[in-house]
């Protein structure tokens, strides 16, 4: 009975848990339990505090520091300063870009929370009470609080310390092609610009950041427990910071509570730490409260954009110009791959084919908190997708033409795939304008736009925002990029043990993205082994294969694929075996789905279980024994997940508040491997693009005073702000990828925050209002409502 | 973040407590529900030396009505006065107001007496009490003091409350007339402050003329504000559009705004002015839809 | 200074400093981490712990304040090893990511559901503004908590008939 056999198809499909199956967490138990294990409730015998004395000024010369009150306070046990640190060659570290950054400042403080001293004591309140008691002796310096301050003549040096650096330049970097762009500028019969200033903010996990860092004197070994994001990477540039030696290093990621970018680069906390256990000989734990992870950790943004698009008289887009002017912060630590000063930003040409594009960067060092990691981001992706999102939305203002439009005249047609773009990388796959039309489709859009007409007609504010956003995530292929030097492949080990169960260790580490479970299901797809029988170990670096970890959306593009690789690998020699068992020739041995026959005789099988056990107990002569690999997957391309965002939003004439009314996301990340950890992935960053659109903010006043730093200033949204998300989905498998997925952990962040925005301006555009910054606040909106004498 | 050491007692009896105020001075600090104390303690803004906690005097909980008065034990949770439904149609504004403050976990724990004593200028209570005309009801070793609302917020969180003073009780008249209030707010999100809120309280004489107006404003001034020449605007008259519209720019210029990273002097001021305008209306739509 | 109270239906009796913050209390002292610290204002609600039945953040309480009352953590959702209604809404409805937040979130699911069997949306939305996310963007959480009302309702039920 046909139906049976499909119910029963379905029923063992969802058993086994393969590609496509929402299977519920493996990982769940624990943390429903309460017994989720991060590092702050890591305790070791011995343990003592840290708590970290920060900068109350944004620039100033350290003229002393007086610990012995501090010392004098019962239960304390050290206060570390920079001069003590610079005995050991420790005041200084280098960043993830090639610059370097203070541990403890010696000779001067750059940011208003820089790390200063450390107090080292039996417990936290102590600590914390001692830290109160450090007198620093500081001289004020004049604070450049923004990069134009920055570069202008005149400004005061930041970092003075640095050998030639004689002002606050960092780097000028380009990509694309400026004749092929200017020639197009020049045949233009439009040119469109828009100028925009995407703001600081931070990923702020709700966990902060910590470690626990255990050195044995007497045998060498350091074990450091830390929040980290690239365990195998943090413990070379341990090696290499530290001077320890790299095989006495032990880094334990635990269970992350979040990261979105803050636990990727390396912080001075961590450093500090782990020489004083060194020093001490027992263990040290510091753990951030919530304003040293708001003040002085990876914030990200602070970038300055300006550009234009020139247009031909058919309103197609033939060229594109961005000029970028970052704001680094007291010490350029971007978290990017070292060939690319601004990250990934010239994806700027995005979903449209503009066959010239010249992107010119230049990032300056200003008084503030270093750190421009990516906040669920790939690298400046995000920054870009808003760049283009906004100015293809400030095009059909001036084309007087529906956004929809625009943007259908222009999109990357999908028979051009794979598609070079002005600026180089080579788009994987798309299809565009489906990803359009089913966003429409369940948005309702031709009939919200008749309900705004009528609304305009009545003086009431509505808007429908757009964007169709192209990321690239995925970083390798290593030869072009790389992190401090590593290159960025990922890895993945597989044993089979002989009752047919098995472990798969990690180079990449979950901060809640459910790799426990969505990994397991690779081999079970590609193995016929239940994911429920595969267990996932990530984040030990003495348990797992080097990789340079989770960022980026690269787990899944970069680790999944050497999942299903090395689980293939397992598979032929699991053929090699059941050619042994069936006394038959390799070449006929078939494999589906966890069995194996010989071609001919699909009834007499052998499942990968007896494969497995075989592989230990009766193996052909010359085979080695076991049922392991690794391999370590080096992508030949990124992958280019897309989609289409679509917001509602009513506005009130009288206060400016915005109100998201309905907001529909449609992704294409490829092949789903869990389509509900996807769509949760998706929910999370719509939520943090809700947030950074209308009330994440990290500024700063004239003398470099950090507003936004505890959760009462640095918003955060609950349930009741958060729009109710519909999502959609079009499926556009990854031509190089082995499983055919994209990534899909930050499109929602990256796409969504233009449609917010140009929702907002859709609203206003008619009244002349042509553009707001994020966040977009409520008094932003009444201000430029009442610049056009609109009031209730 | 954690408290500096500070000594701690939970007496049982009021009188205790009074003695303890009494002989502590400025070193102790009336604790209740701790949702602004334990804050400012653990940001080290405040150190006392000792805690005096309320939380085992009894009496100090609940809401009654009495001799035409609403009676509000000081320590009554915010939360508990969000579920008094008793309210509406009477106290409207207390309604409407009680579940705006903070957010649900605080509520469950913060006190009406706590708010009012912080004197917090971006604390929702005492906007609310100012439009309802309440009193309070304070007590220390030497007796006791009723004292008004209006006149007792003297600046960011200071009050006419002497350092040996316990609020026991607030005591809202509630007479015979049709009334109407509600509370409007302008909030970045959930457990925000306010940037801007307005409360407003109207009585309906039996000729359908306004016979009292309570308009109070929060958050734009150092400390909240009964916008008095507005209330004088509408008290005797017959409710219309362009009424409301004045009382609205009279209670807008009774702010006194500063600029800050909510937004300008100017936009503050005209939030107060459009929500004392909306106010109004729902409060006089309320009470005319009210039977006295 | 010595405090007794009841946590998870069970007495106990600490010494500690009138300073100690609950969250750090029972973090600490008691060993139970399950009660999480995500901010310094009082804000997030990755300490949520119910206090006599209600929920309240437990790094805005002085542990002296616990004296004579009955706490509940999420160690004490799960009894006689069977998953509470709300644990098991949160791993079906994949309520949960990286689970930070995921203690209080249920904590005060549980608290709002005995208190409204059948909450709305908005309800729900409103019920849970004091505890933050930053993984899941909520949509999830609210349908793990209708999912446990839905359960507790069918199991009433089924208590009936
Ligand atoms: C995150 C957060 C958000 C908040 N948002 C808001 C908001 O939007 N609106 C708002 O109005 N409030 C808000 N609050 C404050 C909250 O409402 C507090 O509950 C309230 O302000 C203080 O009440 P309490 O009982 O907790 O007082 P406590 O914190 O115990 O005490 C506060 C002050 O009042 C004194 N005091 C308390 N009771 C008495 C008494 N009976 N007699 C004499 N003195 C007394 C204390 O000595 C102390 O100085 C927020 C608090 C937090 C932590
Ligand atoms: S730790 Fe954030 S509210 Fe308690
Ligand atoms: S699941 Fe990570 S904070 Fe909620």
């Amino acid at each position: 009975m046909a139906v049976d056999t499909t119910e029963a198809a379905a029923a063992a499909r969802q058993a086994m848990g393969g590609i496509g199956v929402s299977l519920a967490r493996k990982e769940d138990a624990r943390f429903l339990h309460g017994q989720g294990h991060y590092v702050d409730d890591v305790v070791l015998p011995g343990m003592l505090h840290m708590v970290i004395v920060r900068s109350p000024h944004a620039h100033a010369r350290i003229k002393g520091i007086d610990s012995s009150a501090a010392m004098a306070v019962p239960g304390v046990i050290a206060v570390v300063t920079g001069e003590l640190l610079a005995q050991h060659k420790l005041a200084w570290m280098p960043t993830l870009s090639g610059d370097t950054q203070a541990v403890l400042a010696t000779d001067k403080v750059r940011f208003q929370g820089q790390e200063v001293a450390c107090v080292i004591a039996e417990t936290k309140y102590i600590a914390e009470d001692a830290a109160a008691l450090v007198s620093v002796d500081y001289e004020p310096l004049q604070a450049v609080t923004t990069p134009q301050q920055a570069i202008a003549p005149g400004a005061p040096v930041i970092r003075d310390e640095k050998e030639g650096q004689t002002d606050n330049k960092i780097y000028h970097w380009e990509a694309g092609d400026k004749e092929a762009t200017d020639a197009a500028f020049a045949r233009a019969t439009k040119v469109v610009s828009l100028e925009t200033f995407y703001p600081r903010c931070h990923p702020s996990p709700l966990e902060t950041c910590g470690c626990v860092a255990d050195l044995d004197p007497v045998t060498g070994n350091a074990t450091i427990y830390m929040t980290s994001q690239a365990p195998h990477a943090h413990r070379t540039l341990f090696a290499i910071v530290a001077g320890l030696p790299e095989e006495k290093i032990r880094i334990i990621s635990p269970d992350l509570g979040g990261g979105f970018g803050n636990k990727v680069p390396i912080y001075p906390g961590y450093v500090v730490a782990t020489a004083a256990s060194l020093l001490i000989g027992r263990p040290v734990k510091w753990i951030e409260d919530r304003t040293d992870n708001l003040i002085s950790t990876g914030f990200a943004r602070d970038y300055y954009m300006d550009g234009s698009v020139a247009i031909d008289e058919n309103g197609k887009f033939i060229g594109l110009r961005v000029n970028l002017l970052s704001d680094n912060g007291a010490f350029f630590a971007d978290a990017q791959p070292s060939k690319f000063k601004a990250g990934l930003f010239h994806i700027v040409t995005g979903s449209y084919d503009i066959p010239a594009a010249h992107i010119v960067a230049n990032g300056a060092y200003t008084n503030k908190a270093p750190g421009g990691v990516a906040y669920r981001c790939s690298f400046r992706v995000t920054e870009a997708s808003y760049f283009i999102e906004r100015l293809v939305e400030s095009a059909a203002v001036e084309l007087g033409q529906d956004p929809v439009t625009t943007r259908l005249n222009n999109f990357i047609q999908p028979e051009a795939f794979p598609y070079t773009s002005a600026s180089g990388f080579e788009y994987d796959s798309g299809d565009y304008p489906a990803a359009m039309k089913v966003a429409l489709d369940m948005l309702g859009y031709d009939e919200l736009r008749k309900e705004q007409a009528e609304k305009r007609a009545r003086g009431e504010l509505m808007g429908i925002g757009v964007a169709s956003f192209t990321e690239v995530v995925g970083a390798g292929k290593g030869k072009d990029y790389d992190i401090a030097g590593l290159r960025m492949f990922d890895s993945a080990e597989l044993r089979i043990h002989p009752t047919g169960k098995g472990i798969l260790k990690l180079g990449v580490k979950s901060q809640g993205q459910g790799h426990e479970t969505t990994f397991a299901q690779i081999v079970a797809e590609e193995l016929g082994i239940p994911a429920s029988d595969i267990e996932v170990r990530e984040g030990d670096t003495d348990n797992t294969p080097f990789g340079l970890g989770t960022y980026a959306s690269r787990s899944t593009p970069v680790g999944g694929a050497a999942t299903a690789i090395v689980a293939r690998k397992l598979r032929d020699k699991g053929k090699l075996i059941a050619a042994h068992l069936f006394e038959a020739d390799v070449a006929d041995i078939e494999f589906d789905h966890g069995k194996y026959n010989v071609k001919g005789s699909p009834d007499n099988v052998k499942t990968i279980q007896d494969i497995a056990f075989a592989a230990y107990t009766n193996l052909p002569d010359g085979l080695e024994a076991g049922l392991e690999g690794v391999t370590y997957y080096d992508p030949p391309n990124m992958t280019f997940p897309f989609g289409t965002y679509l917001v509602v939003v009513d506005i009130d004439k009288g206060t400016g508040q915005v109100k998201v009314r309905r907001m529909v996301a449609v992704d294409d990340c490829g092949v789903r491997i869990n389509p509900m950890i996807v769509e949760g992935q998706i929910h999370g960053g719509l939520t943090e693009g809700f947030g950074i659109a209308f009330m994440e903010l990290i500024t700063f006043d004239d003398e470099g005073n950090c507003i936004g730093s505890n959760f009462m200033d640095y918003l955060i949204p609950t349930a009741w702000e958060t729009p109710r998300f519909e999502l959609g989905q079009t499926v556009t498998p990854s031509p190089h990828h082995p499983i055919g997925a994209k990534g899909v952990g930050e499109s929602a962040t990256v796409g969504s925050p233009a449609a917010y925005v140009n929702a907002v301006i859709d609203a206003l555009s008619h009244l002349g209002i042509t553009n707001i910054d994020m966040p977009i606040t409520s008094d932003k909106v009444w201000a430029a409502l009442r610049s056009k004498g609109v009031t209730e | 973040m954690f408290p500096a050491a500070f000594d701690y007692t939970a007496p049982g009896a009021l009188d205790e407590v009074l003695s303890l105020l009494s002989q502590h001075g400025d070193d102790a600090k009336v604790l209740a529900g701790g949702q602004s104390l334990i804050p400012l303690l653990k940001l080290r803004f405040a150190a006392p030396v000792i805690l005096v906690d309320i939380g085992r005097v009894d009496g100090l909980e609940g809401i009654r009505r009495e001799n035409g008065h609403v009676r509000i034990g000081a320590r009554t949770r915010h939360r508990d006065v969000e579920s008094a439904t008793e309210l509406r149609g009477t106290l409207d504004v207390l309604l409407d107001a009680a579940p705006l403050i903070s957010d649900p976990l605080i509520r469950n724990m913060g006190t009406v007496g706590g708010s009012i004593c912080h004197a917090d200028p971006a604390g929702d209570w005492g906007a609310v009490m100012l439009a309802v005309g309440a009193e309070f009801v304070v007590k220390s070793a030497s007796g006791e003091r009723v004292l008004p609302a209006a006149g007792f917020f003297e600046g960011p969180f200071t009050t006419g409350l002497r350092s040996d003073e316990v609020m026991t009780e607030i005591r809202i008249p509630v007479g015979s007339g049709r009334s109407g209030g509600t509370y409007l707010k302008l909030e970045r999100k959930v457990g925000d402050f306010a940037s801007v809120a307005t409360a407003v309280h109207v009585v309906l004489g039996g000729d359908g003329r306004i016979a009292a107006a309570g308009i109070g404003l929060c958050a734009v001034g150092a400390h909240s504000i009964k916008a008095t020449a507005a209330e004088a605007a509408l008290v005797g008259q017959a409710p219309s559009d362009e009424l409301i519209a004045e009382a609205a720019r009279l209670a807008g210029d009774a702010a006194e705004p500063k600029a800050d990273i909510r937004g300008s002097a100017e936009y503050k001021r005209d939030v107060a002015r459009v929500f004392v305008q909306r106010g109004l209306h729902t409060a006089i739509n309320r009470a005319q839809g009210a039977t006295a | 200074m010595k405090v007794t109270f009841e946590i998870n239906g069970a007495e106990k009796s600490v010494d500690v400093e009138a300073r100690t913050l609950v969250v750090d209390l029972i973090r600490t002292k008691l060993g139970m981490t399950g009660t999480h610290i995500g901010c310094d204002t009082s804000n997030c609600g990755a300490c949520t712990v119910l206090l006599d039945g209600r929920p309240v953040k437990s790094c805005t309480l002085l542990a002296p304040m616990l004296e004579g009352r009955k706490v509940t953590t999420v160690e004490g959702l799960a009894q006689g090893g069977k998953l509470d209604a709300i644990q098991e809404g949160f791993h079906a409805e994949h309520g949960l990511q990286c689970g930070f937040c995921t203690p209080g979130m249920m904590l005060v699911g549980k608290a709002l559901i005995e208190a409204n069997p059948h909450p709305t949306e908005d309800e729900i939305r409103w019920g849970i503004s004091g505890n933050i996310c930053r993984c899941t963007g909520y949509m999830n959480i609210v349908k793990a908590i209708q999912h446990a009302a839905a359960a507790n309702a069918a199991e009433n039920v089924a208590g009936v008939a």
